[in-house]
């Protein structure tokens, strides 16, 4: 009973689908699925190496220093920043004196509850300060990016497939629209206000190219501040926000395993151990 | 307990004769896993997936109740407690990453565990209803893993949440009435994050309040084994204490190896990116696609992509997703070979791999995006799913010619090994271990 209640479930399923199979390839034939612009056209982030490329891979602290100042002096503008504290910056080589200077003379203000008359104020921020957010909600964010909100690079690299490498090939791959794009897709022309980047998901973002002129930033150790160099730098510190526990975890990690491996190891030998009267070989 | 041969507790320390007077857990700990409990002597390495999953459980209760300790329940806070358990907390980032691979691991050895159940027969009688409370784990294990992927709220928690609840609304008349009721609103909210925290707290324990039944059903017939010939006498069995513990500590130190890299080197390899994003309720994911170990009957529910009659295809799907885990407890009574592993039915063997390759392929295209070439991929995958278990397993029962098997274990184990007899065994030497063959 059993069997022929399966057998007719089995049929049945087995059999739907089957046709749902040839109603798909018959559709498949006929109407083949059209290419998307954006299969043709979006690009995988270019390849880029880093100094904590690979499993043992540490930081480059002059590197992250780097990195931040871009993200003080250009993304800082429009993009928050809102898991990491002023305090954290510890970790990429500042004293405290250096971070509650940085924190004090950061561009956006931390708001803040005035304590004698209870109306909402700002004040300058502090090393147990978050960054602060640069628009006061998202309908303003909006409002002033034409209309798409600027998202928290915070996580942007853990957020995006190849993060670092996406973050590096974006902001280097600000160009015009391939003339053979148009001639194929004539309707998916760049929208006024839009920016086409082909590492970009839909090909068109809001943003307009941040870093544009080599030299826009002035480093402070004095490597030369090409958009590569720049990009390059801005994407490891985002690598950072996202991950800044890489390191300690690379290291516990490294620890933990060849721990595991001296201790399989001996587990392996008593096995043998123990069994050895139960299975010899002749 | 199982087997009249079976070592007895004799506890010398007064303080644990003690014990054994009062409360015979000692006792009951002894007879479970420890000297008292004979096994079959000829376990494979694929016997040690029990106590690995066993292990993963323990891993994730324990990572869990750390990781509960520093998360809030709510919507607008959820998504940055889990990040500053990354950052804040001591050991923060270990304990979520350990978690959150720890759940694939969970996973991957249950899979193991389950076809292994598959090819050596282990569903058969007497051990019909072990096989029964397995499948109970797994379906609690997936109910607790789903409901675990909501908490960080992030995109795949948020949009994952809401295609998987909208699975109920595809039941007519009631469907969407259930799934308000499941959700406690229209689309996941507070109310839905705080009631799937209460329930994946409270599940686990209830799988391990299963396993231990799962268990103590497995002791009453005892262990099968590769062979599927049942133990006949004390010469087919070891105590489980010490051997069966030796291995199972050698088979964890692998699989915590296998563990440590993942979890320490490429913790988000197994992860969507965009779950690094907060969950936005205006914002749909370009493909919304749920951990990978749901990707095989993920693929199934996709399959169906043709009405039948009256009846919709995504309810179709629905149904068949549900059936394709629901038919696992019919397998018992579908597959009435009297011959339990497959080392011994040519026939079986050949159709069990093709099953093996038809789910990974289920699973890739669960993985991937609902384009084709991959629906009409899983189409043919379904199908065969489907027709495996509820045609072909049934008739090759039928008709299969078995290979002989051999009279008893120990006649198995020595036929390998080209023993002669037992005698020329020192016991405790292990000065030059042999290289093992156990598998």
């Amino acid at each position: 009973m059993v069997r022929i209640g399966a057998f007719l479930v089995g049929l049945f399923f087995a059999g739907w689908l089957l046709i749902s199979f040839l109603v798909g390839a018959v559709a498949y034939v006929t109407e083949p699925p059209q290419p998307t612009v954006e299969h043709e056209f979006h690009k995988a982030p270019r390849h880029v190496s880093f100094s904590f490329d690979g499993p043992l891979g540490k930081y480059d602290q002059a590197q992250l220093q780097r990195g931040f100042q871009v993200f003080k002096e250009v993304c800082s503008a429009c993009h928050s920043l809102h898991y990491v504290a002023f305090r954290d910056l510890k970790g990429i080589g500042y004293n405290e004196a250096e971070i509650k200077a940085i924190a004090k003379q950061w561009a956006i203000k931390t708001p803040d509850v005035d304590p004698k008359t209870g109306e909402m104020t700002t004040r300058d921020p502090v090393p147990a300060d978050y960054f602060p957010k640069p628009f006061a909600n998202n309908v303003a964010a909006a409002a002033a990016n034409n209309n798409a909100i600027p998202p928290d690079l915070s996580l942007m690299t853990k957020a995006r497939h190849h993060g670092s490498a996406y973050v590096y090939s974006l902001l280097t791959g600000f160009q015009s629209q391939p003339a053979e794009l148009l001639k194929k897709f004539p309707d998916a022309k760049t929208p006024e206000g839009l920016h086409y980047n082909p590492y970009f998901a839909n090909l068109n973002l809001a943003m307009a190219p941040p870093l544009t002129a080599d030299g826009q930033v002035t480093y402070g150790d004095g490597t030369r501040s090409s958009v590569d160099q720049m990009s390059k730098d801005v994407a490891a510190f985002l690598t950072w926000t996202a991950e800044p526990k890489l390191e300690n975890r690379r290291r516990a990690g490294l620890a933990t395993i060849i721990f595991l491996l001296i201790a399989t190891g001996l587990a392996y030998m008593s096995y043998q151990n123990i069994w050895a009267d139960k299975k010899k070989k002749a | 307990m199982s087997f009249p041969w079976a070592e007895h507790y004799t506890p010398k320390h007064p303080a644990m004769q003690w014990i054994d007077e009062k409360l015979p857990l000692p006792r009951l700990v002894y007879n479970a896993v420890g000297a008292g409990y004979p096994v079959p002597r000829n376990l494979n390495y694929f016997w040690n997936f029990g106590v690995l999953a066993g292990l993963a459980l323990v891993i994730q209760i324990v990572t869990g109740v750390v990781m509960a300790m520093h998360y809030g329940a709510n919507t607008l806070v959820a998504f940055s407690t889990v990040e500053q358990t990354m950052r804040d907390v001591n050991a923060g980032w270990l304990m979520r990453y350990a978690h959150a691979n720890g759940a694939s691991f969970f996973f991957i050895v249950v899979y193991l565990h389950i076809f292994r159940g598959l090819y050596f027969g282990s569903y058969k009688a007497p051990r019909e209803m072990v096989w029964l409370l397995g499948l109970v784990i797994f379906l609690l294990m997936m109910a607790t893993a789903f409901m675990g992927y909501v908490l960080p709220w992030g995109q795949m928690s948020y949009w994952g949440a809401k295609v998987i609840t909208g699975l109920f609304g595809a039941i007519p008349v009631v469907g969407e009435p259930i799934q308000t009721w499941l959700l406690g609103g229209f689309a996941p909210g507070n109310a839905s994050l705080n009631r799937f925290f209460s329930l994946h707290f409270l599940l686990p324990f209830v799988i391990a309040a299963v396993v231990i039944l799962h268990i103590w059903a497995l002791h009453i017939p005892g262990s099968s084994n590769p062979t599927g010939v049942e133990v006949k006498g004390p010469q087919d069995t070891v105590p489980f204490h010490p051997y069966y513990t030796a291995k199972d500590g050698f088979g964890a130190g692998v699989f915590l190896i296998l563990f440590a890299i993942l979890l320490f080197f490429v913790p988000n390899f197994l992860g969507h990116p965009d779950n690094y994003i907060e969950a936005n309720p205006l914002s749909t994911p370009a493909h919304i696609v749920p951990e990978w170990y749901f990707w095989p009957f993920y693929a199934i529910l996709r399959a169906f992509t043709v009405d039948f009659f009256f009846v919709p295809a995504k309810l179709l799907g629905v149904l068949a997703m549900f059936a394709s885990i629901l038919l696992l407890f019919f397998l018992p009574w579908l597959d009435t070979s009297p011959v339990r592993s497959g080392n011994y039915r040519p026939t079986f063997k050949k159709f069990f791999w093709i099953l093996v390759l038809d789910v990974v392929v289920l699973g890739y295209c669960g993985g991937a995006p609902a384009e084709e070439p991959y629906v009409m991929i899983s189409q043919v995958a379904a199908a065969y799913y489907f027709a495996h278990f509820l045609i072909v397993l049934p008739l090759i029962s039928r008709f299969e010619k078995p290979l002989p098997l051999p009279n008893s274990i120990t006649e198995a184990v020595l036929n390998r090994y080209n023993i002669q007899g037992e005698q020329d065994a020192l016991p405790g030497m292990g000065s030059d271990p042999q290289p093992s063959n156990a598998g």
